[in-house]
């Protein structure tokens, strides 16, 4: 076998990874989950609050 | 329990410095637009186009929007992840030896040092350094997605990972170069193999470094600050995909009709064209985030940029694709329209998505809900609208002009136009550009003034991590 046949072997492999990508996030199984990390970003309000923030001089003490 | 704080002081530093050294980069860039106008200004060696000129990229793609993107990514991963950033001495360390990558850059361009290779100028130490601080960014960033306190990792989270890992690979490769002093090394390839990898390299750091970053930031902060999830989350997984497998092969359209074989030329046209399918896909999915809020729009100068910029990626990801063609990169190679879409994508993307992005996370870095002036970002909205507009608009009608004038031909077959002819009838639009440019820095200043008040006399804060809402039970 030709390297260039590995070569054009791995372009398909890539399309059909794509391909099935694809499909399977447009599958009813993919959906649950999706549906909840599409909310990770409302799972908590970043407006600061002042009484539960601290406002410290020099940034961060416990790291 | 000791309540955690997020890691809020290293995205306060690259918050700030991202207005700061976009500031620098775009008054650079107006310098130089300048120089071509008032060739006068051409003042000392140092000062000159050749040398300014990667100064101006280096500036707005690696520390304007690098800065943002580590800003950004920083502040994303904590809060998406419900945990506080992975090792926090690493995270310093990025920051201050990002900021000494970028002082470096300033000083050794101007003297002269380069290794000629765009978007790659800085020596070989230099390298060494960035490569460092990159490998200490992806153990941040990949640590912090691994301490997880979350089940999935969000989208804007597989964009920022795809980015670093793609940026990592592209500067090792494309860096490889031998030292012969302290201060000059040669590329370790030769001729079209080093010009097929300078560009595979340069289109990937567009597709990865100013695509694929920002489009994290777009999808964190559009739904953020629409106050609604993106529109189709699916969607966003299919674009994250496909702009992975296709994004790699598309640098060939920068060598057309050039010593690079016929066939990887069509490879890189062809990929382009497919490219305009994530591209649009991830446009519209941005958008239509919004559908039901569209009134939001009116009122709040924030959303204002997050959506024009995704209107200016849509422009040009479409014009892209189309300048790949290589009948159509027969005309537009070489001239000002290269320049004016790269600037549609720059200035009315990266730099409006990465703005809306800072007018966001600043407040909230000094324990205030908003900006010092809400009008004030309307004002700086529509000023960098019009420059943008200027910008574009007289690059479009330069570059043309010039790919129809140096094509033309007589009867006979000889050149109707010299090369100076080309120049002279440019001068005018170089003129606008000019405008255009400082417009977009006065925006850009109006910005500063506004961060500076909304710092002023406030304390920085630390917001308290708190557990997920699924993870009470």
């Amino acid at each position: 076998m030709d390297i260039n046949d590995a070569r054009a072997a791995l372009t398909v492999f890539g399309f059909v990874c794509f391909i099935g990508i694809a499909l399977w996030a447009y599958s009813g199984r993919a959906r649950k989950g999706f549906d909840e990390a599409a909310l990770l970003p409302f799972s908590e309000d970043d407006l600061p609050v002042p009484d539960a923030g601290r406002q410290t001089k020099e940034g961060n003490k416990n790291g | 329990m000791q309540s955690q704080t997020y890691n809020y002081k290293v995205v306060r530093q690259f918050a700030i410095m991202t207005v700061v050294w976009g500031i620098v980069g775009m008054l650079v860039g107006v310098i130089v637009a300048a120089q071509l106008v008032w060739p006068e200004l051409n003042a000392a060696e140092w000062l000159h186009f050749g040398r300014l000129r990667p100064l101006h990229t280096n500036a707005v793609i690696f520390a304007f929007g690098g800065c943002a993107l580590f800003a950004t990514s920083y502040y994303c991963v904590q809060r998406t992840c419900h945990t506080r950033l992975f090792a926090p001495g690493l995270a310093a360390f990025t920051f201050w030896g990002w900021q000494l990558v970028i002082l470096l850059a300033a000083i050794s361009l101007p003297l002269g040092f380069t290794s000629g290779k765009e978007y790659a100028e800085l020596e070989w130490p230099i390298d060494i350094l960035i490569t460092l601080v990159w490998v200490s960014y992806a153990v941040v960033f990949f640590g912090t997605v691994a301490t997880r306190k979350t089940t999935h990792i969000y989208v804007a989270n597989w964009f920022y990972g795809g980015f670093i890992l793609t940026v990592a690979l592209l500067h090792l490769v494309n860096s490889a170069e031998i030292p012969v002093s302290l201060t000059k090394s040669y590329s370790a390839y030769a001729g079209v193999q080093d010009a097929m990898i300078q560009w595979w390299y340069g289109h990937n750091a567009v597709g990865f470094f100013l695509t694929a970053g920002f489009l994290g930031m777009m999808y964190y902060f559009v739904p953020k600050q629409a106050g609604r999830p993106v529109y189709s989350y699916r969607l966003s997984v299919v674009h994250f995909w496909a702009l992975i497998f296709t994004y790699m092969w598309a640098g060939p359209h920068h060598l057309h009709y050039t010593a690079l074989p016929d066939w990887t030329q069509s490879i890189g046209m062809v990929f382009s064209l497919i490219l305009l399918a994530p591209s649009w896909g991830g446009m519209i999915n941005g958008i239509m985030t919004l559908s039901g809020a569209w009134h939001k729009l009116r009122t709040d100068p924030i959303l204002k940029f997050l959506i024009t910029s995704l209107s200016f990626y849509g422009m040009s990801t479409f014009e892209g694709p189309m300048m790949s063609i290589k009948t159509v990169n027969a005309l537009s190679h070489y001239t000002d329209w290269t320049v004016g879409h790269v600037h549609s994508g720059a200035l009315g993307w990266v730099a409006m998505v990465s703005i809306g992005a800072m007018y966001y996370l600043i407040p909230r870095m000094y324990g205030k809900t908003e900006m010092y002036s809400t009008k004030l970002i309307t004002t700086h909205f529509w000023i960098a609208t019009i420059g943008i507009v200027l910008y574009i608009a007289s690059m479009w009608i330069s570059g043309v002009m010039q790919g129809l004038m140096w094509r033309a031909t007589n009867p006979d077959g000889t050149l109707t136009y010299s090369f100076v002819e080309s120049v002279k009838a440019s001068y005018p639009f170089w003129t606008i550009r000019v405008v255009g440019g400082v417009l977009f820095l006065t925006g850009m200043l109006i910005m500063f003034y506004n961060m500076v008040k909304t710092i002023a006399g406030q304390k920085p804060y630390e917001a308290p991590v708190l557990a997920p809402a699924g993870a009470h039970a």
